[in-house]
C-alpha cells in the first residue's frame, strides 16, 4: 500500500518495542464483544491506473461537457485564469490545516489577511473573517448575529433572496424559536419595499436582500437600509453572483450593517455545488459577536510584521457552548483560490470582466426577448428571468438535445413562476453561443 | 543541532502584502475582446448605485502574483513537508492522484442546477460513497451534505431534535464529557440544547455511573468521541448507550478519530444513533490551510426520514435527487455538500478497499502506541493504558524547570517537525497531543522521538532555548497579546 510506509520488517521491530506480537493484536486494545469479526465489504482495491480510468468513466458519463449552459442561480461559470490552480496545487498550501502555530504558517496567515482586506474593499465594510462554508450558511450566520445583537426573535427575509439561502437560514434559526418573514418582490422584480416597511416593527432584528437578487434584478439596498434601521433592525445584504460587486456601489456605503455571500464566482469550480466559500463582513461594531476565524496583523520579538489568529476568545474551542457559532474547518483554500483570482484580475481586470457580463447579459435579453418575454423589468447584471410562451420542461427538454442548458426553471421554488426560467451570461459566451440559443429557442417556439 | 534532524537554515524570502506590491496600471489577466455592444453600467442602472473605482484592489503582474504566492507558501509547514503530529486532526498524506480526479472536467464543471440525466456520473458516486462510509461505520444511511465536522454535529443533533419532537418527548439538554471537541457544545447550544458536562473517570473514559447520575429525563442526547480526545477507547460505551436509551434519549458520535477504528469494528454496533464523519482527516482530503473539509453524517434507520434534503435515490439504472422528504430537518448548506472534497475520499476508498483500510487503522494505532513508549519515561503520561491512534502526555516533568508545552512546541519547530496540539484536551493540565498517523515511515517518527528525548534534556539544562524558540522560522514568536488587544484585521493605505 503506497499511502502507509512502514513495510513488513519495519513493523516487526516497532512491534517489538510495543511488547505487541502480532500487527492484528493491536485490535485487542477494543472489548472483545466489539471486534469485528469479517471483512468490510467494499470494492476490491483499485491501481492508480485503473482507479485514473474508472474515475475518468464516470466524469464523462452524461456530463454536460458537450452543451453550453446558461445556468447560474448561485453558481457561476467563470473561466479560472490559469494561475489560480497553480497556486492552490502548491501542497505547503492545501496539505497545512488551521494556522494553529504561527510562526510555521505565515503563508496561510497572510493569504487570509490578504483576502479579509479584499472583502472588506468589496463590500464597503470594516472586518471580514477568514470564510465560513458557503453564501447560504454565511446568511444564516449573518441573522443569528443580528438576534445575538438585537436579542429580537424577528427577521425578514425578501422572497428574491436565493431560496437555498433562505432555507437554510431556517434550518438554522428554527431550532433557536427565531421567526422569520418573508416579503414579496413587486412586478419589476425588486423587494416589495412598501410591504416591507408595513412588516418591519421594532421586534425586528434584521432584515435580508439580496443584491442582484435570486432574478438578476438590482435592489435598492439605500432604501431597504433605511426602512430596517428606523426601526433598530440590522440591514444583511446578501450577494451570490459578487463579480457585480466590481461595477457596483458597495453594500456598506449603501448603509448595509453586514454583507454576507457567496465566493465562488472568484476562482473556483462549480464542482456540482461545493467546495465554496462564504464570506462574511460587518462593522466594526459587531466585531466581538461575528462568527468564524479572524487573521490579525502583531509583531514578533524582533518587531517584525506577522500574523495570527487573532479575537479567538468568541470560538467554539475556547468558549465552547457560549462560543459565536460552532465553526471550527471553514474553506480557507476557497478563500485562497479567491484571492489569487482577485488579484490577477486586479483593479482594471475586474471591472472590464464585469462590464463583459453586463454587456453580454443585455445582448442575450434583446436577443431571446425575441422568443420570450422578459418577466421583469428593473435593471440587471448578468442573469435575468426569461418567460415562455410554451411549457418550459418541454422547451428545456428540446434545447438540450440541442446541446443547450437554458436556465434554472424557477416553479420549483416559485410556484407561480410556471413559465419562467433563470437565465445567466458570462464571459464564456461568445455572441455566436447566445444567437445559437436565441435561433433554437425560436425554432422551437415556433414548432410548438 | 547536528544534522540528524529534518529542520535546517536556508533562505527565506521576504514578501510584502498584495497591497504594497504591483504598481498603476499593470495587469495579470486577458479577457477576450467584446463581441456584442458595449454597455455601460451608467445607461442603465441609477447613477447612485455605480462603484466609481475599486479602492486599494492591487494591480500585478502574473509574474509578479506568482511570486508573490509561491514566497507565501514557503513559509508554510504541510504534510508534504514533513511530520506533522497535530493530535485529533489526523494530518495524514494527501494522495495527489486524487487532486488530479476531483479536477476531471465531468465533475470539477458540473453546474449543480444541471439536468439529473446529465449528472449521473456525480451522483453515482456519491451514492456509491454514502453507501461505503455505512458500510465502514455500521450506520444504515448516510448524508453526504454537511460542509464539515461541526455541521455535521449541527445537522446529526438536528436529527435528534426533530425525532424527539416527533415523539412528542422534546427534551432539554445534552450530555458532553469534559474531553470532548469544543464543537460538541457549541453545536448543541446552537440546537437551542443546554449543556451539561459529564467528568471521565480516573482512567480517562466516560463510567456508566457518571452518564446515569446526569441522564435525567430532560436529556435529548450524549455526545460522546469515540476514541475520545485522550486516544483511549471507550470501553464503556455499550453500557453508557445503553442507560442513555432506557432513559429516553438518543446517543450521538464524534467520529473525528474514526482513524483508529475502520475495519477493526463498527460505531453502529456500539448503540450509537449518530455519527459524523471528517472526510479530511480519516480519509484523506486535503487539509487545504483550515478547510475545505466534508462532515457526512450516517443514521440509524429510525433517524432517516429526517435526513437533510435531498436525498439520493436509485430508480432503476438512474440516479435522482429525493426533495420529497416532508420530516426532513431541511438543508444545512447550499446544493449537495463539498462534492470535490467527496471525490477525494471516494478515490481514497477505492483504492485502499477494505484491506486497505484495516491496515491504515492497525498502522495508524502502531505508530502511536511506539511514540507513546519511547517517549514515556521523558513525560509525563497522564492516563497509562494503551492508546488508539494517538496518544497525550503533559508539560509535568519540564513545568519544573519553567518550560511550558507551548515552550516544547516551537522547539519541535526549530528541529523540523509541526508540533503536536497543545493545551487540549483540557482535561490534562498543558497537554502534548501526538496522533502520528499511518503515513509516517519509521524513521520520521524516530527522529521526532529523538527530537522530543532531546527537547526534554534541554528543558533541563537549556531552558531559555526553549522559552525563546523557535529560533528558525520567518518569524520568531509573536505577540498575540498585542493582535487582541487591538486588532489589525485588515491593511488600509
Amino acid at each position: 500500500m503506497r499511502y502507509i510506509p512502514n513495510a513488513e520488517a519495519d513493523r516487526d521491530s516497532m512491534l517489538k518495542a510495543i511488547g505487541v506480537e502480532r500487527l492484528e493484536d493491536l485490535a485487542n486494545i477494543l472489548p472483545e464483544s466489539l471486534r469485528l469479526k469479517k471483512e468490510l465489504v467494499l470494492p476490491p482495491p483499485l491501481s492508480e491506473m485503473e482507479l485514473v480510468h474508472y474515475l475518468g468513466s464516470l466524469s464523462e458519463e452524461g456530463s454536460g461537457q458537450k452543451t453550453i449552459s446558461f445556468l447560474g442561480a448561485g453558481a457561476y461559470d467563470h473561466y479560472l485564469p490559469a494561475v489560480v490552480d497553480h497556486v492552490l496545487r502548491r501542497s505547503e498550501f492545501y496539505t497545512a490545516y488551521t494556522p494553529y502555530q504561527p510562526e510555521i504558517s505565515q503563508g496561510t496567515l497572510q493569504a487570509i489577511f490578504e483576502f479579509q482586506t479584499l472583502i472588506c474593499q468589496l463590500t464597503g465594510m470594516d472586518v471580514a473573517n477568514a470564510s465560513v462554508y458557503d453564501g447560504a450558511s454565511a446568511v444564516a450566520e449573518a441573522v443569528l448575529m443580528a438576534h445575538r445583537l438585537k436579542g429580537k426573535k424577528k427577521s425578514f427575509f425578501s422572497r428574491a433572496v436565493h431560496p437555498e439561502s433562505r432555507m437554510v437560514t431556517r434550518t438554522y434559526t428554527h431550532p433557536l424559536g427565531l421567526e422569520l418573514g418573508e416579503i414579496s418582490y413587486t412586478s419589476a422584480g425588486g423587494t416589495d419595499l412598501e410591504a416591507l416597511r408595513q412588516a418591519v416593527d421594532e421586534e425586528t432584528s434584521a432584515v435580508v436582500i439580496q443584491q442582484p437578487n435570486f432574478f438578476g434584478c438590482l435592489e435598492d439596498l439605500e432604501q431597504a437600509a433605511k426602512i430596517a434601521q428606523d426601526k433598530g433592525a440590522l440591514l444583511i445584504a446578501a450577494v451570490a453572483e459578487p463579480l457585480s460587486l466590481a461595477l457596483l456601489q458597495p453594500p456598506g456605503i449603501l448603509g448595509a450593517d453586514i454583507v454576507v455571500g457567496e465566493g465562488q464566482a472568484f476562482g473556483n469550480a462549480l464542482s456540482f455545488g461545493g467546495p465554496y466559500v462564504g464570506f462574511f463582513a460587518c462593522k466594526e461594531a459587531f466585531l466581538r459577536s461575528m462568527p468564524g476565524r479572524l487573521v490579525g496583523q502583531t509583531i514578533d520579538r524582533q518587531g517584525r510584521r506577522g500574523f495570527v489568529l487573532a479575537v479567538a476568545t468568541r470560538e467554539q474551542h475556547i468558549r465552547r457552548e457560549k462560543a459565536t457559532s460552532n465553526i471550527c474547518t471553514n474553506q480557507a483554500l476557497c478563500a485562497l483560490a479567491a484571492l489569487v483570482y482577485l488579484a490577477t484580475l486586479g483593479k482594471q481586470g475586474l471591472r472590464e470582466l464585469a462590464e463583459i457580463n453586463l454587456s453580454k447579459g443585455e445582448y442575450a435579453k434583446k436577443r431571446l426577448a425575441e422568443h420570450g418575454r422578459l418577466r421583469f423589468s428593473a435593471p440587471t447584471f448578468n442573469e435575468f428571468v426569461l418567460t415562455f410562451d410554451a411549457d418550459p420542461p418541454s422547451v428545456l427538454q428540446s434545447l438540450l438535445r440541442e446541446g443547450i442548458m437554458a436556465g434554472l426553471p424557477l416553479k420549483r421554488f416559485y410556484p407561480e413562476m410556471e413559465r419562467e426560467v433563470l437565465v445567466c451570461v458570462t464571459e464564456k459566451h461568445s455572441k455566436g453561443d447566445i444567437d445559437r440559443f436565441a435561433a433554437a429557442l425560436g425554432n422551437i417556439i415556433r414548432r410548438k | 543541532m547536528k544534522e540528524e534532524w529534518p529542520g535546517a537554515c536556508g533562505l527565506v524570502m521576504n514578501e510584502p502584502l498584495l497591497f504594497e506590491r504591483g504598481a498603476r496600471g499593470r495587469k495579470g489577466y486577458s479577457l477576450p475582446a467584446l463581441d456584442v455592444e458595449k454597455v455601460r453600467p451608467e445607461k442603465i442602472w441609477p447613477r447612485k448605485w455605480i462603484r466609481q473605482e475599486l479602492e486599494g484592489f492591487p494591480e500585478m503582474s502574473e509574474v509578479e502574483i506568482i511570486r508573490h504566492f509561491t514566497h507565501l507558501s514557503q513559509w508554510n509547514y504541510g504534510v508534504d513537508a514533513g511530520f506533522y503530529p497535530l493530535g485529533s486532526c489526523t494530518m495524514k498524506y494527501n494522495p495527489k492522484v486524487n487532486e488530479d480526479l476531483a479536477r476531471l472536467p465531468g465533475l470539477a464543471g458540473a453546474h449543480p442546477y444541471q439536468p439529473e440525466e446529465i449528472s449521473q456520473g456525480a451522483l453515482k458516486l456519491m451514492y456509491d460513497l454514502e453507501r461505503f462510509l455505512g458500510e465502514i461505520s455500521g450506520m444504515d444511511r448516510v448524508t453526504l451534505q454537511p460542509s464539515a465536522g461541526a455541521q455535521g454535529e449541527l445537522a446529526g443533533m438536528l436529527m435528534i431534535r426533530a425525532y424527539l419532537a416527533d415523539r412528542g418527548d422534546p427534551r432539554k439538554k445534552v450530555l458532553v464529557p469534559d474531553t470532548a471537541h469544543g464543537t460538541n457544545p457549541a453545536s448543541s447550544s446552537l440546537c437551542g440544547y443546554q449543556v451539561v458536562q459529564v467528568k471521565s473517570n480516573e482512567r480517562g473514559v466516560l463510567s456508566p455511573q457518571a452518564v446515569e447520575e446526569k441522564m435525567e429525563a430532560d436529556v435529548a442526547a450524549l455526545m460522546v468521541t469515540n476514541p475520545n480526545t485522550l486516544g483511549l477507547f471507550e470501553e464503556n460505551i455499550c453500557q453508557v448507550a445503553e442507560i442513555v436509551h432506557r432513559k429516553g434519549g438518543q446517543v450521538y458520535c464524534d467520529g473525528a478519530n474514526l482513524n483508529a477504528l475502520m475495519g477493526l469494528t463498527l460505531v453502529g454496533d456500539m448503540g450509537v444513533d449518530v455519527l459524523h464523519f471528517n472526510l479530511h482527516k480519516t480519509f484523506s482530503t486535503p487539509h487545504g490551510g483550515g478547510g475545505p473539509g466534508a462532515g457526512p453524517v450516517g443514521v440509524k434507520a429510525h433517524l432517516a426520514h429526517y435526513l437533510p434534503v435531498p436525498v439520493i435515490i436509485q430508480k432503476g439504472e438512474q440516479f435522482h435527487l429525493d426533495y420529497d422528504r416532508p420530516k426532513s430537518i431541511g438543508k444545512v448548506r447550499s446544493f449537495y455538500g463539498n462534492f470535490g472534497v467527496l471525490v477525494r475520499a471516494y478515490a481514497y476508498i477505492l483504492t485502499l478497499g477494505a484491506e486497505g483500510l484495516k491496515k491504515a487503522s492497525l498502522v495508524a494505532l502502531l505508530n502511536a502506541n511506539y511514540i507513546r513508549a519511547k517517549l514515556k519515561d521523558h513525560y509525563h503520561l497522564p492516563y497509562d493504558s494503551p492508546c488508539m491512534h494517538e496518544c497525550v502526555f503533559s508539560d509535568r516533568l519540564q513545568s519544573k524547570y519553567g518550560v511550558t508545552a507551548l515552550d516544547i512546541a516551537k522547539r519541535l519547530m526549530d528541529y523540523g517537525f509541526h508540533p503536536p496540539t497543545i493545551y487540549f484536551p483540557l482535561v490534562v493540565h498543558g497537554a502534548l497531543m501526538i496522533e502520528p498517523t499511518e503515513s509516517e515511515p519509521k524513521e520520521a517518527l524516530d527522529q521526532f522521538i529523538g527530537a522530543m528525548v532531546r527537547i526534554a534534556r534541554e528543558a533541563e539544562t537549556e531552558p531559555g532555548l526553549l522559552r525563546d524558540a523557535p529560533h528558525k522560522t520567518k518569524v520568531s514568536r509573536l505577540d498575540e497579546v498585542l493582535a487582541n488587544r487591538k486588532p489589525v484585521l485588515r491593511w488600509r493605505p
